[in-house]
């Protein structure tokens, strides 16, 4: 466990993805299993316990440190867990016992404890542990189980990190994960060569999915518009509806967000749809939309869906899912992602066609012959064919008819082309209390994009929301502070960690003021994307082109 | 005060010395716009601005400015001060030797090592029976690159509190060396420049990993060179050190470089391969003040007592009546009062700025 925690602690500090990936190559080839798929575990987000409250770790403390002494310390540090570490009463290294065996606390002890630990036992363990533990050790420790571990490592990174051990890439990694489970002995004695691929017990896989480039001003004098096909860009949630059979018969259907998140809890309704396809086996590629009379529904009445703990009677009945499909990507045994979209795009309107219910239909394709033509169709989708739909499409997608399907972000294949080319993915970096009647409230937001592996911020903004969103933002704001500057609060914006802010601006304009080099005019927050991870935000890339443009 | 003043042997103050609102007379001393001042010796001790006679604990330019009339401190500190200030530092300059005696008026005047940096000492003055110890700034880790704190008896205690906060409790700082030695090992190919202060840091870090049995050259910083060479030729070791100045940064694969700390972030880092940026200072400690200053490698190593050092230093002292200077004053005096001393926090106001990576002040030094 200190051994991790000393690589945590040390992982925390780099800054840079090339050298936070080497740290993570070399741990996991240093450190033997079952403790590696652990420690993997804790940096993809897969390991599940029970966490421990905030409370139960103010309560060991209290019974250990004068109050005010405490109070000073935690004023000073801002963070509890890092408190509590530096003021644990421990022994010191020098004459630390060991845990109870005699050997040094590993991490697999802990997950192990921690799966079938009692309420009653918690607190004695922890305590246990804590003095059993260097002060790395006790952060790390009392950070996993409160579960706000947050070192700025996508789950993808690491995943990279594994695939660096056997020389393969992470998307080789994605398409075995959904079946893997800690401490994935499987998959490390692949990458060792010790072992095949470990066989993928998961009747229903994700497929890491393919991504689209924003198209830039110039890109269009090198396109020939006779190899691409257009379709709309649906204001939804890009998501993969995967149905297989289980060993046992039963079919399984899932719902995954395109990082392969599994969204399925949040939507039995769908589920029982998609269970109800006559057909043995299939994954596809679509928008998750609400449908009211046959009606796409705008993008924040579907927000009433997402992020949702518990999903009541009345919710599925007022707010209908629906998979408007882009894609076919498996099909009856068959993996279609090596054909061509075309191809792909037939069978997926033949399935279609054969009868899926009332939940799944086709996205239709735009027709057009120029890209003058389909720049019409952009400003006006209502004429081209979208009718009353037309307010739920944020623009059009642009794929070449010959495009495999590759997982990533390929280049020269796939292209969005936003209708309003002024909004940009950002993420929340800073709050400030508002003013007058919002001076209770943190109300004016600090947004930065990606500039290799840190953000930058790109601009700030108090208007484009709701009284309720900012109710919302401000109870965010306040339960992800990392640092208090005065009336500011920086608030966490990690790859993993973080709130996503589309934010919507007139224009941009070259400035040597900000340390990004770019200045918005009149942005405003244009939605808050809850369900979009900090590390799909946009990069100071895209910002830099629209200057050019 | 007068009634005070009569009790402890503090004659009546000059006008323009006259105590402000939050001066506290402090039995031989008293606290004025000037600094601490004894009236009976008609003294300062590490004033802030040009007084007719300071007494200075060290070199650090928190604590030593130049242009004194008349300057007491160890002959190490004068060196120092020479160095930094030029030879012209003060009107006339005299050597105190560690633990001799000496008279200022009444007061009997004594300088004690304090265990911070090179020539850094204690201040002990004694009046009508009564003693009381200035700490100046003081650690109670062996340091191989000066003399070890000797703690003194007294009766009233003036200690720093930079470190005044349970959470800082300094690990070992061989471990941190370690860990610099480790980061090299996964590294090899990126410059490691290890932020640290130019007098005293700079050169424990580099004694430090001898110690550890580092043996390739050791490039420094040049705004280091002067201070490093006094050190050597005061017979502390430091194996073979090159400038930077004189080297090809592009070649520093794998090498240490000791720099100040504000040349991390400067435009001077950027010639190294792929630098990585080490900052020896105690308040690495803590993890979000590290990030703040974009710190890779943070290094535990502090010149400053940590608290189970102020705390076991107060307990010898034997000390009746604690004034806490700079720092995290309130947390000690907590502790004091419930330990049944008279405890007190002393706000003066320019300690605590060298060697305090946190304020501007100190990134230019
Ligand atoms: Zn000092």
């Amino acid at each position: 466990m200190n051994g991790f925690a000393a690589f945590l602690d040390r992982l925390a500090f780099e800054l840079s993805r090339a050298n936070k990936l080497r740290l993570m190559t070399e741990f996991l080839r240093a450190t033997p299993d079952p403790e590696r798929g652990y420690a993997l575990a804790a940096l993809t987000g897969a390991l599940s316990f029970k966490f421990a409250k905030p409370g139960l770790i103010r309560a060991l403390i209290a019974a250990r440190v004068d109050p005010v002494l405490f109070g000073l310390s935690y004023d000073f540090v801002g963070d509890l867990a890092e408190t509590v570490a530096l003021l644990w009463p421990a022994p010191d290294d020098a004459d630390r016992p060991a845990s109870g065996n005699g050997a040094p606390l590993l991490l697999s002890e802990v997950v192990a404890a921690l799966a079938t630990a009692g309420k009653q036992d918690l607190p004695r363990k922890l305590s246990d542990w804590l003095d059993a533990l260097d002060e790395t050790g006790r952060w790390a420790l009392l950070k996993l189980i409160t579960g706000s571990l947050r070192i700025g490592v996508s789950a993808r990174l690491a995943k990279t990190a594994v695939a660096d051990l056997g020389g393969m890439s992470a998307d080789q990694i994605e398409e075995v994960w959904h079946g893997l489970a800690p401490p994935y002995l499987d998959l490390f004695a692949w990458m060792e060569g010790r072992e095949a691929k470990p066989a993928s017990s998961d009747p229903a896989p994700f497929c890491p999915a393919m991504l689209a480039h924003a198209i830039e001003a110039k890109d269009f004098d090198a396109l020939a518009p006779s190899e691409f096909l257009a379709e709309w860009k649906w204001d939804g949630v890009r998501v993969q509806a995967v149905v297989g059979r289980a060993a046992n018969g039963r079919k399984v259907a899932r719902l995954f967000s395109r990082n392969g998140e599994d969204l399925s809890a949040a939507f039995p309704d769908l589920m029982d749809h998609l269970a109800q396809v006559p057909c043995r086996e299939f994954a596809l590629d679509g928008e998750l939309l609400i449908l009211r009379q046959g009606c796409v529904e705008a993008f924040s009445v579907l927000q009433q869906r997402l992020n949702r703990k518990s999903v009541s009677a009345k919710l599925l009945a007022d707010y209908p899912a629906h998979i408007r499909a882009y894609d076919l990507l498996r099909h009856d045994g068959l993996d279609l992602r090596p054909l061509p979209f075309v191809q792909r795009r037939a069978r997926l309107a033949g399935f279609i066609e054969a009868g899926v219910g009332p939940r799944l239909d086709l996205s239709p394709l735009v027709a057009f012959r120029s890209w003058l033509d389909l720049a019409d169709a952009r400003r006006d989708p209502r004429r081209f064919g979208a009718g009353a739909d037309a307010e739920a499409i944020e623009g059009l997608m642009l794929k070449r008819a010959d495009s495999l399907y590759i997982p990533g972000r390929p280049k020269g294949l796939w292209y969005k082309w936003k209708r309003d080319p002024f909004t940009v993915d950002a993420v929340l970096m800073y709050a400030q209390r508002g003013h007058g009647k919002r001076s209770s409230l943190y109300s004016d937001y600090t947004f930065g994009v990606w500039r290799e592996d840190d953000l930058v911020p790109v601009g700030k903004a108090y208007f484009g929301f709701t009284d309720a969103e900012l109710a919302e933002l401000d109870r965010y704001v306040r339960a992800n502070t990392i640092n208090r500057f005065g009336p500011v609060r920086e608030v966490a914006h990690e790859p993993a960690q973080g709130l996503v802010l589309e934010v919507a601006f007139e224009g941009l304009n070259r400035s040597s003021r900000h340390k990004s080099g770019v200045a918005m005019r009149f942005p405003r927050i244009a939605r808050i994307r809850w369900d979009k991870p900090p590390c799909e935000a946009d990069r100071i890339e895209t910002l830099e082109a629209l200057l050019k443009a | 005060m007068a009634a005070e003043g009569a009790a402890t042997g503090v004659e009546v103050l000059p006008a323009e010395l006259a105590p402000a609102e939050n001066m506290a007379a402090i039995d031989i001393l008293s606290l004025t716009p000037a600094g601490l001042y004894c009236a009976a010796g008609d003294f300062f001790i590490d004033p802030p601005r040009p007084v007719s006679r300071a007494l200075v604990t060290h070199a650090h330019s928190d604590h030593a400015r130049p242009g004194h009339a008349k300057v007491l401190a160890t002959r190490e500190t004068l060196a120092l001060m020479a160095i930094r200030y030029g030879p012209g530092f003060a009107g006339s300059a005299q050597a105190a030797g560690l633990g001799e005696k000496l008279m200022l008026g009444p007061v009997e005047v004594g300088f004690h090592p304090a265990g911070h940096v090179l020539g850094s000492a204690q201040i002990r003055l004694a009046l009508k029976g009564r003693t009381l110890v200035v700490s100046g700034d003081y650690k109670r880790e062996p340091d191989p690159t000066c003399a070890g704190f000797k703690p003194i008896r007294c009766d009233v205690f003036i200690t720093e509190a930079t470190f005044g906060l349970p959470i800082f409790r300094h690990s070992r700082t061989s471990a941190e060396i370690e860990k610099l030695l480790a980061s090299l090992k996964i590294f090899p190919e990126r410059a490691h420049l290890v932020g640290a202060y130019a007098l005293g840091k700079a050169q424990r870090v580099m004694a430090l990993l001898r110690a550890a049995g580092y043996d390739r050259p050791i490039y420094l910083h040049g705004a280091m060179e002067r201070l490093t060479e006094f050190y050597a030729s005061e017979g502390v070791g430091f194996g073979e050190i090159r400038k930077v100045s004189g080297a090809d940064r592009a070649k520093l694969r794998g090498e240490i470089v000791i720099c100040p700390p504000g040349a991390l972030q400067d435009p001077w880092s950027r010639g190294f391969p792929d630098p990585l940026a080490a900052f020896a200072s105690g308040w690495m400690r803590v993890r979000a003040r590290a990030k703040q200053r974009g710190v890779e490698l943070p290094l535990v190593i502090s010149d400053h007592a940590d608290w189970n050092g102020l705390l076991a230093t107060i307990r010898e002292t034997g000390c009746e009546k604690l004034l806490v200077t700079h720092g995290e004053a309130d947390a000690l005096t907590h502790w004091a009062r419930g330990q049944g001393l008279l405890a007190e926090p002393l706000h003066i106001r320019a300690h605590g700025e060298e060697d305090e990576p946190m304020h501007a002040a100190a990134e230019g030094d």
